[in-house]
């Protein structure tokens, strides 16, 4: 059944040229059924492969499936190869799975779009998921950075979906922008490696690369230093995060795909599948993972301060992708892997119960205008508590709980880990758990402020109860030490990466457990502060918010810790100041002159044009004369 | 055949030249000007009878035939124009017609 793996990208990209080239003429219910269908198929396709692949694995867990010869010059010679393993089946499953809930949803919650920009919208959501799926099975790095930059032109596309507002047409060229500037540092990345290694393909490569370069040698810190920006940027972390929570101009399901099933996740599995560059550079794994702890403070701050509630999601994200950052930073792979998936779940779960109250309460987003939903939308409001509950990490009957637990304790005990690490990513915890609850709180609770508008049908509402149950019971599949060891998702990974190489023998049961109890009473600790701050006692907040430091601290949490400020006045206000100087293009002068000069001699010579015959007589007899006496004398 | 030098021949040639130039640069009747232009061809055509002569070819005499047939032609074509100019501006003068500025 593995051979059907080619079909698992082709549906998406043919569902994409179909909408693309007929989608003019086709009704919303045609469009839908080939967008959501084409995907839907994909995603059966993958569950078939998962089955054969876990059941009967192919010889050292990786199976390739070459479709034909890209390109052949002077010995380089990329294949459109395909390559499956652990690794990448848990990502195409997350991609085509939840990408099909996606589009599911977005049936109903974009009918009322027209028809023809409603075929639009399934058609680069389409292409978005094909390009991640090239992405995640490419079997060479070029054709990784065609999915790469695949992704990034849909999510450009669609962050812009409605263009006729010029402040979503900015919000889309900052994404593109912005990540373009990590894509840069990852193509030079991939320039070094062709010049090193002739090849692209990335199990040569990961063989190669120990036995090449040595630990710490320059070539290869340099390699997964660029490779790094790329991953930086792509994945929305300190320093190119800036584009992410601007991200939100786009429709709420696109923000569900970017953040759950593609874009943001590349970076995570960029550097998980180069892992064996990072582990030859350890300085460059260190950075991964400091890199990964200020982000997921930064964004946890930023997230208080939202009151749009997509905002509060997007820095959430942002957070979040930080602990993988950690977990990649202490030689967690399948850590990072793990939360990567159980993220995908809720963080989908999320942003699509937050767009079911946007699209109930007629497009508001501010969550200081809404509350009392909890009784409009029974459904939505118990699963976005468990969505919540799942980023909050509520012990035990969470997947969150889980995933980021096992990060906490590979950063806490792995060989890679550090105590900084952990407590950063303990204190991130703490923040996640007081955003999540005032974003309940503020949403759901309190007395109502605005009417409902509409009312979410099945298809909201049924790829919500899915994405609640996958957020739940995704966790139990890799259980800790102390609750009967059932590591079948680290040992399913650890199958193409290494295991980080904790201490299980040597710290023993008790730290773990110790560990454990721990995060558990810091998530709940936040939950009750977000209580007593937002529900019980909201003045204690606004009386803060009000004094001038409260102020002050509030905006600049609020405006994502002044980035967007920096970068405005570094880059963006004197390549302005540039433009408006130079308004009349130096260079252009030339080619002005050319024009001017050839003008001049037009206006010169068309004054010889008199109409007098005798004079153009003369002329040919006097031109006569000077070149019989140019011919004879010189 | 009385011989004379090439020297003297080209000599005659030039000053016929001459003066069918200076007769096309001066005259303004539009015929005076197709006449010198006819003096010059002629001039030509001697020119090339005498280089010929110099060197015993018959090249010079089948040259003057051509000379003389395009002549013929151009005489006619530009006959044509002058009863065209004239029957629009009632005048041979040729700097009647220098508002076309061709």
């Amino acid at each position: 059944m593995l051979e059907l793996l080619w079909m698992v990208p082709a549906l998406p990209f043919l569902g994409y040229i179909i909408l693309a080239l007929f989608g003019g003429r086709m009704t919303k219910g045609i469009s839908a059924a080939v967008g959501v269908g084409m995907l839907g198929l994909s995603a059966l396709i993958t569950i078939v492969i998962a089955i054969s692949f876990i059941a009967s694995p192919p010889e050292g867990y990786l199976f390739l499936q070459t479709l034909w010869k890209w390109v052949d010059v002077a010995g380089f010679s990329p294949a459109i190869a395909l390559r499956l393993d652990p690794v990448s089946l848990v990502f195409i499953f997350i991609i085509t799975f939840v990408g099909f809930l996606i589009h599911l949803y977005s049936v109903q919650y974009m009918e009322e779009e027209d028809s023809t920009w409603y075929a639009r919208f399934f058609a680069y959501m389409n292409l978005f998921v094909g390009a991640m799926l090239m992405l995640v099975l490419a079997d060479n790095l070029l054709l990784l950075y065609l999915g790469w930059e695949g992704v990034g032109l849909c999510s450009y596309l669609l962050i812009g979906y409605w263009y006729k507002d010029p402040a979503n047409g900015a919000a889309a060229r900052k994404a593109f922008i912005v990540t373009r500037v990590g894509d840069t540092a990852m193509a030079i990345g991939l320039f070094i490696l062709v010049m090193a290694f002739r090849t692209l393909n990335i199990q040569e490569i990961l063989r190669h690369v120990p036995l090449v370069w040595p630990v710490s040698s320059q070539a290869v810190v340099i390699t997964a230093l660029m490779l790094l920006g790329g991953a930086v940027g792509k994945s929305a972390q300190l320093p190119l995060q800036t584009w992410l929570p601007d991200a939100m101009a786009g429709p709420t399901p696109v923000s569900a795909l970017i953040h759950a099933a593609t874009m943001v996740t590349a970076g995570v599995y960029l550097i998980a599948r180069m892992h064996v560059i990072f582990l030859q550079a350890p300085e460059v794994m260190t950075i991964v993972g400091i890199i990964g702890a200020l982000t997921l403070i930064i964004a946890g701050f930023s997230a208080i301060t939202q009151f749009d509630i997509k905002k509060v999601l997007a820095y959430s994200t942002i957070s979040q992708i930080g602990y993988m950052f950690l977990a990649l930073g202490v030689g967690a792979w399948s850590a990072a892997v793990f939360h990567f998936m159980i993220h995908a779940f809720f963080k989908a779960l999320l942003f699509l119960g937050a767009g079911a109250v946007i699209y109930a309460l007629h497009h508001e987003q501010n969550m200081f205008k809404m509350g009392g939903v909890k009784n409009m939308l029974p459904l939505t409001f118990w699963t976005f508590v468990i969505g919540s509950a799942s980023l909050a990490a509520l012990p035990l009957v969470t997947g969150g709980f889980y995933s980021k637990d096992l990060i906490l304790y590979l950063a806490f005990t792995g060989e890679h880990g550090s105590k900084l690490l952990y407590f950063a990513g303990l204190f991130g915890a703490l923040i996640t758990a007081v955003y999540t609850s005032r974003m309940v709180f503020l949403t759901f609770y309190g007395h109502e402020k605005t009417h409902l508008h509409n009312r979410p049908g099945p298809v909201m509402e049924v790829p919500l109860i899915i994405l609640a149950v996958l957020s739940t019971i995704g966790g139990f599949i890799e259980l800790p030490g102390t609750l009967g060891h059932f590591p079948l998702f680290s040992n399913f990974i650890q199958n193409i990466l290494p295991s980080p190489g904790s201490g299980e023998g040597h710290e023993g049961i008790g730290t773990e457990l110790m560990l454990q109890i721990v995060a558990a009473v810091v998530a709940i600790g936040g939950v009750f502060i977000g209580y007593l701050l937002y529900y019980k006692k909201p003045e204690t907040v606004q009386n803060f918010k009000q004094t001038p430091s409260g102020q002050s601290l509030y905006k600049f949490w609020l405006y994502g810790w002044g980035f967007d400020w920096v970068y405005d006045t570094l880059f963006v206000k004197p390549i302005d100041w540039i433009a408006q100087v130079n308004k009349s293009d130096v260079i252009d002068l030339i080619y002005t002159a050319i024009a001017w000069l050839t003008r001049g001699f037009n206006r010169m010579f068309s004054f010889t044009q008199t109409g007098r015959l005798r004079w153009y007589a003369m002329g040919i007899a006097f031109g006569a004369i000077v070149a019989i006496t140019i011919v004879v004398f010189l | 055949m009385t011989s004379f030098s090439m020297e003297h021949g080209l000599i005659l040639a030039t000053i016929i030249f001459m003066l069918g130039l200076i007769g096309l640069l001066s005259r303004k009747n539009i015929v005076f000007i197709l006449m010198s232009v006819e003096i010059m061809l002629n001039a030509a055509g001697l020119a090339f009878v005498v280089a010929g002569s110099r060197w015993s070819q018959p090249d010079g005499q089948v040259m003057f035939i051509f000379i003389l047939a395009m002549a013929a032609a151009e005489v006619s074509i530009a006959l044509a124009l002058i009863i065209l100019l004239h029957r629009k501006f009632k005048t041979l003068d040729a700097d009647a017609a220098h508002n076309m500025r061709g």
